[in-house]
């Protein structure tokens, strides 16, 4: 669905907005829309996109791995080795250069990991303008380093102490200071979620990782087999997926199972989630029985969201797309075994990705080729997965 | 003709205003609910609005965050909440207004979501996220069975409040300021502005109400002069709710409604 007007895939998306946000969403629509095919628009993004934050990103043939799992050759599109070490540069450097387009002089976030805070920082520091970062109390804690180089990078972070303290209530809380400060504030949404134009726009950002691929593909052999990217609100996913829907590549999406998708500990929205409206949107969501959003889990703060962009329940709805999981348990496999045959730390976001790609290459041919998009590096995850090691690995 | 749109005929007919009362059911118990209404009703407020908890009210401020909590952390489910809202009929014919967030009528489906509803005793509903352009559905599940109240902000276009006043029936919400329920930045000439703007609209076809931050006899009285048709307070009740003992909820609750009801009543 290249740009849809009525801001719906299919019944998803839409926009459940309180009135006080339609004119400020209407006047995001109207700009997104003039400046996303100008000419000096998109040579300023892309000259920053290559000089700046180090497009395009290589696309690794991780032989080891690989070799490792006796299947398909496993491809890693290398998203992590942008400037601060994930895919949400791509974005934050649209949405900040729109917003300066717009005049907006503060920006304001939600962050759940900290990547996309981290990358919104980074963003209005090198185009000169303010930022507040808001993120659940409990990924303030299990992401601090982020939490640090958000200070540094002079963006004021709010500790969002509300429900379940993690990414959904710190959107809810943007979502609030948007409201209160409508006039002089752009909201710089991280993922591919919330009201129309937001999925989109988020998306055609993104769409950068799934176009670099085509073309890098195309110099390999073909078009790849299997395209792998995590899910949580969908950004990277959309961005890898959405250019390459019209090839034959089977495509596959990887949820966070937590600690399984029977106990209630998990946060696999397409997996395991109906209909509902939040955020903005109407799309999957873990809920109860009578709509009330329920609390999610996940070892990765990134994926810990109860919702998901609602072009990915439409892929999931048409049967384009599979949508598939990852325990916590082999999501720190994978994240070890990455680690440790090639060297390469990823997000357990990422990791999530890596743990499908080594489950379909066992099962796949030696000629087939697996593309997984390696969305962040794991640098802030180190505690954490040490954390985890220490309680769960008896020696 | 509707509980709420016979309310504003008999209001008018008497040249008052009228106060709405908001409150949410189950905050702390459903004891205090109770109590609360009956204090509501003996100061004399016109309408009520009785809120169900959604996980994540997004338009509301801290207050009603908390009571939303609270409420659900008290096990409100809406079986509970209907069978309240029964027991109120039961007392009163005041209109009974129910404010919550689209995801729990849609969960349930607006058709069966209504009819349960109305057949409690609820006269109109109020979705602050619900916006004209989704409300296709909602619309049509509510025609002739409840009124829809629809949002309006001060910087709502013309043309817009001209579509949301069609779509709207019992009255035009006019929220006060730009922040979340509870907001407190005083009556802003914004505010005042938008009221004679909206007024001038909606041409005494739709009563119009100011919410959002209205939380003394003072502030009831300054937007009644500005115009509008009705106040609506929130944040002020729960307030008072939260600090009052049970033996004292209904006296005080009263009390206070009486200082507000007083400045509608034109003299």
């Amino acid at each position: 669905m290249k740009y849809p007007k009525d801001g719906r895939f299919g019944e998803f998306g839409g926009k459940y907005i309180p009135e006080t946000l339609v004119p400020a969403i209407e006047e995001l629509e109207e700009n997104y829309l003039k400046f996303k095919d100008n000419k000096d628009f998109k040579r300023e993004l892309d000259y920053y996109l290559k000089q700046y934050a180090g497009r395009p990103t290589p696309l690794y043939y991780a032989k080891n791995l690989s070799e490792k799992c006796g299947g398909a050759k496993i491809y890693l599109k290398r998203e992590d080795l942008l400037h601060g070490g994930a895919h949400k540069i791509n974005n934050t450097l649209g949405q900040a250069l729109l917003a300066k387009k717009m005049n907006k002089k503060r920006i304001i976030a939600e962050t759940g990991a900290g990547q996309h805070g981290v990358a919104t920082a980074m963003a209005c520091a090198v185009l000169g303008m303010k930022s507040e970062v808001y993120m659940g109390y409990k990924d303030t804690i299990r992401q601090k380093l982020n939490v640090y180089r958000m200070n540094m990078l002079g963006a004021k972070v709010h500790p969002v102490k509300s429900g379940s303290k993690t990414l959904k209530d710190a959107i809810n809380e943007a979502i609030r200071d948007w409201i209160t400060n409508v006039e002089s504030t752009y909201y710089l949404l991280g993922s591919a979620v919330g009201p129309h134009p937001y999925p989109v726009m988020v998306r055609d950002f993104q769409s950068v990782i799934g176009e670099e691929i085509k073309v890098q593909m195309k110099k390999i052999s073909k078009t790849p087999d299997i395209v792998i990217a995590c899910v949580g609100g969908g950004s990277n996913a959309i961005g890898t997926f959405y250019p390459l829907v019209d090839t034959n590549a089977e495509i596959i999406g990887v949820e966070a199972a937590g600690k399984g998708l029977k106990s209630k500990y998990h946060s696999a929205t397409l997996s395991a989630g109906s209909k509902g409206v939040l955020h903005g949107m109407m799309t999957y969501l873990l809920q109860d029985d009578e709509g009330q959003i329920t609390e999610t889990h996940s070892i990765s703060a990134g994926l810990d969201y109860p919702g998901v962009g609602p072009e990915h329940s439409y892929l999931k709805d048409t049967k384009r797309v599979k949508y598939h999981s990852a325990t916590d348990a082999e999501v720190i496999d994978a994240f070890l075994m990455l680690t440790r045959t090639e060297g390469i730390i990823p997000a357990l976001e990422s990791a999530h990705a890596i743990a499908e790609a080594m489950k379909v290459a066992k099962k796949s041919k030696k000629s087939e080729s697996i593309v997984v998009t390696l969305s962040g590096r794991g640098d802030k995850d180190v505690e954490e997965v040490q954390k985890y090691l220490s309680k769960h690995v008896k020696n | 003709m509707s509980r709420i749109k016979e309310k504003f005929a008999e209001l008018s007919a008497k040249k008052e205003k009228a106060l709405i009362a908001y409150i949410m059911v189950g905050y702390p118990n459903e004891n205090a609910t109770i109590s609360a209404v009956r204090g509501l009703i003996k100061g004399g407020a016109d309408i009520i609005e009785l809120g169900f908890p959604f996980s994540d009210p997004l338009a509301d401020g801290p207050i009603i965050q908390n009571a939303s909590t609270v409420s659900l952390d008290n096990g409100t489910k809406l079986n509970k909440f209907f069978n309240i809202v029964k027991k109120i009929r039961k007392e009163t014919d005041i209109p009974l207004i129910l404010m919550t967030y689209t995801n729990i009528l849609y969960h349930k489906g607006y058709s069966k979501f209504i009819v349960e509803a109305k057949n409690a005793g609820i006269d109109g509903f109020i979705l602050p996220d619900m916006s004209i352009e989704e409300s296709k559905e909602y619309l049509a599940s509510a025609k002739n069975a409840a009124d829809t109240i629809f949002l309006i902000s001060p910087n709502t276009t013309k043309s817009r409040i001209e579509r949301i006043t069609k779509l709207s029936s019992g009255f035009l919400y006019l929220v006060a300021v730009y922040g979340t329920t509870g907001v407190k930045i005083g009556i802003q000439n914004y505010t005042l502005n938008a009221i004679k703007e909206v007024k001038k609209i909606t041409k005494g076809k739709l009563p119009v109400g100011v919410g959002f931050g209205v939380s003394t006899p003072e502030d009831v009285k300054k937007y009644i002069k500005a115009g509008a048709d009705a106040v609506i307070v929130g944040s002020a009740f729960l307030k008072l709710i939260e600090k009052t003992p049970q033996n004292k909820l209904e006296s005080s609750i009263a009390t206070f409604t009486k200082s507000l009801k007083r400045q509608t009543v034109q003299t």
